[in-house]
């Protein structure tokens, strides 16, 4: 039996804290608000869609690891918590093995930025407590000093295709008994250094940051909301293989269109015709759902809202399957499609709450 | 499709044994494995002043720099995009060529690689972050830096390179990066999801990583000293290693030259502290422990260690504790040595350099010497190997810990 069960969604996104508040968003299907984002030493100010506040202080920012980690760590462990639901108490007392697949592109950039300043100005005198926050598994490491477990745990790099890269990887593990659950985060954080990288590119894309997490475990338990049926080979983008190319590689490992099936897709817009992904599915005349516009531009934080709201939508009964299409930044098309659960079950946390924009 | 596997379950199909067939190397002794094996042999040091970057403010001014020559190895690349190469990806591709050839693999389409670093190209992120804060309005090269700093471009480059199509993983779990990707190779190869897959590890020298670690003086202001009761600290380097993975049975059936075997691997966090291990090493001893139970050995089979051997004296302490809890009765036996005296620490690298250095010590019938002066902490119930030494190894072991308690090691065996 290699069936993979999606137990528990995690978010944290502009929109706040929860899958709750992802799912608001994205049925109201209208762009968030844009802030300004203040850029030292220049009058013109950066745009992107931040996160605001949560509501109440999450009990695990008074953790001793956890009270000097960046915004990308404080993300990145809320999702996953969300997502692990009551396992985490399983995982704290040594009762679950859990891995940890955290995904990143730009990593800790806050700190990285605040620390290299420092470095230009005085490195005799550069902060020894910032150094250490900048390491790209510095959220995994807390995440797992916090709950407290010893077990496997990497921090992949790369684009936002990385994410689905993870849920891979974290299927394998599973079928290989190296763990009982694991929880795949994809995180990023906003900075004005951050903000300001988008500028060469893309002036339209608003920068954005948070973390999703989805939980997956091999058996179905009673917060299986979706089950994780596919994820495609990663096609490279390279000399030989332009983005439609492998784009339209991708598109080929999934399904025909279906009846009463979603496709969650990562273009910014969905309304350009010859973007490459949207040349890939245009053959998909079901339901399309695509968060970017809404949530904004964050690299391996957005494929996994991607995958948040459809692994939802599914617990929801909305659709009987999802396709994820993630065309990335600059490395890999890739996909990945979840079916939903029978017999009809709760999700962890409060996932089945409407997920909109469709 | 990466998911679900086409092959059998892994739980109804024994796992595959796994060869090595290429490995390629660029360190501070120079480039390829005559040169490193030679210098590892003699346990030549090649620790010197700073010179990329300023280190006048810095507390410590030593590093091991590679002298990267202006050519590169013949590749797919062209023209341009070889002159516009960073430095990171200039080490990996001159250890990848190295591996590539002597594997004699063709160009394939769903050729796997697994590569770990800690920063990839962090000189290009500094680059952009300096003209950022002092002309905001001008983005010159700008574009550039921000693709060419990113991790993922390096793997892309070297799959440009040899005319491959991936997929590309990066790990990074920081000074572990390089033996994760090594044991994630491994395990896809041991598990069925692939036939043959090109890993290993890179870092080059950086003034945030250099400047952070003397944040933390944790550098030494002079060459460092593994396992010593006078140690101050560690040295830095670069590196790069790469090692072409097959299936036994692949390179059998190909008639492939075959440099030696991975026959067990464990990881394990440390969740302790962000940058202190846990003072009796427990996930060090966890991950020694998983890579001897996946070998079917017992620390007493295990005839050499190369060591994480920082030379910090938190470090040091912490592995020769775990070393000696691991090994028990069987420490006294057990020949050790941190290479790092030789090519300071390459953070992501060290993994995948350090299991090169294996394979050249189980090849060579030696074993790898750290510097020959100094006291070896009495902490130590190991025999740190200090002089030159012809051994005929069966096994050896390979330890790396990195910050946020990432914990690895790998197991070589000898191919004969």
């Amino acid at each position: 039996m290699n069936r993979i069960f999606v137990c528990g969604l995690g978010a944290v996104s502009p929109a706040g804290w929860g899958v709750e508040k992802l799912g608001a968003a994205l049925d109201r299907g209208e762009p968030l608000p844009v802030q300004n984002i203040l850029r030292p030493g220049w009058e013109n100010s950066l745009r992107g869609r931040t996160v605001p506040a949560p509501e109440t202080r999450p009990a695990f920012f008074s953790h001793p690891r956890l009270r000097r980690a960046g915004a990308i760590t404080q993300y990145a462990v809320a999702a996953a918590l969300e997502a692990l639901g009551a396992d985490a108490a399983q995982v704290q007392s040594g009762a679950l093995r859990l891995g940890i697949v955290a995904s990143t592109m730009s990593g800790s950039v806050a700190y990285s930025r605040r620390f290299y300043e420092e470095v230009l100005r005085e490195p005799a005198t550069a902060s020894p407590l910032i150094f250490p926050e900048t390491v790209f598994n510095a959220p995994a490491s807390h995440l797992a000093a916090f709950l407290n477990t010893n077990g496997l745990g990497y921090t992949l790099v790369g684009d936002d295709g990385t994410f689905l890269q993870g849920l891979a990887l974290a299927a394998d593990w599973l079928l290989q008994d190296q763990a009982d659950g694991v929880v795949v985060i994809g995180a990023e954080e906003m900075d004005w250094i951050a903000a300001d990288a988008m500028r060469p590119f893309h002036r339209s894309t608003i920068r954005s940051a948070g973390a999703g997490a989805i939980y997956l475990r091999r058996e179905q338990s009673a917060t299986a909301g979706a089950e994780l049926a596919a994820v495609t080979d990663s096609f490279l983008f390279t000399q030989d293989q332009k983005r439609t190319e492998a784009a339209r590689r991708m598109r080929a490992q999934l399904p025909a269109p279906a009846p009463g099936e979603l496709l969650c897709a990562s273009a910014p817009n969905l309304a350009l015709p010859n973007s490459a992904e949207n040349l890939a599915w245009r053959d998909w005349t079901g339901t399309r759902l695509a968060p970017k516009p809404i949530l904004g531009e964050a690299f391996l934080a957005s494929a996994a809202w991607q995958c948040v709201a459809a692994c939802a939508s599914l617990a929801q009964r909305r659709f009987s399957a999802a396709n994820v299409s993630v065309v990335g930044t600059n490395q890999q098309a890739i996909g990945a499609r979840f079916l939903a659960c029978t017999p009809a079950a709760e999700i962890t946390g409060s996932a089945l709450q409407k997920v909109g924009g469709i | 499709m990466l998911f679900p596997p086409s092959k059998p379950s892994p739980t109804t199909a024994p796992p595959r044994r796994v060869v090595v067939t290429g490995a390629g190397i660029a360190t501070a002794l120079g480039l390829g494995w005559e040169v490193n094996a030679e210098g590892f042999r003699a346990g030549r040091r090649a620790i010197r002043p700073v010179t990329l970057f300023d280190v006048s403010r810095q507390r410590a001014k030593l590093a091991a720099e590679i002298d990267l020559p202006p050519d590169l190895p013949p590749t797919k690349l062209s023209a341009n995009t070889t002159r516009r190469l960073d430095r990171a990806t200039r080490m990996l591709l001159h250890a990848a060529h190295e591996a590539w050839t002597q594997a004699g693999w063709e160009p394939s389409d769903g050729l796997p690689v697994v590569l770990g670093t800690t920063s990839g190209e962090m000189a290009l992120g500094e680059k952009y972050l300096q003209q950022a804060i002092a002309s905001p309005q001008h983005q010159r090269q700008q574009a550039t830096r921000i693709v060419h700093y990113q991790v993922q471009q390096q793997g892309l480059n070297l799959a440009g390179a040899f005319g491959f199509q991936g997929p590309i993983t990066t790990i990074s779990n920081a000074c572990a990066s390089g033996a994760n990707a090594i044991g994630q190779a491994w395990e896809m190869l041991r598990f069925g999801r692939a036939e043959i897959v090109l890993t290993g590890g890179y870092d080059m020298l950086c003034q945030l990583t250099f400047a952070g670690f003397d944040s933390l003086q944790a550098l030494s202001a002079s060459p460092c000293r593994p396992f010593d009761a006078q140690r101050d600290g560690l040295t830095l380097g670069e590196g790069a290693a790469v090692l072409t993975l097959e299936t036994l049975a692949h390179a059998q059936q190909r008639g492939a030259n075959i440099l030696g075997e991975i026959i067990g691997y464990g990881a394990a966090t440390d969740t302790h502290h962000l940058t202190q291990p846990h003072p009796e090493g427990n996930a060090a001893v966890a991950a020694m422990t998983a890579a001897c139970a996946t070998a079917k050995l017992s620390p007493a089979q295990i005839d050499y260690v190369n060591a994480h051997g920082t030379a910090t004296p938190h470090n040091d302490a912490t592995e020769a504790a775990a070393i000696n809890r691991w090994a028990g009765v069987h420490a006294k036996n057990l020949q050790v040595s941190s290479t790092k005296s030789g090519i300071g620490h390459s953070l992501g690298a060290a993994g995948a350099v350090e299991a090169v250095v294996c394979l050249m010590a189980l090849r060579g019938h030696w074993l790898p010497p750290q510097d020959a002066a100094g006291t070896t902490d009495p902490a130590c119930q190991f025999q740190i190997v200090r002089q030159p030494a012809d051994a005929r190894i069966e096994t050896a072991l390979s330890n790396s810990f990195g910050f946020g308690g990432a914990n690895a090691t790998l197991l070589f065996r000898r191919w004969s």
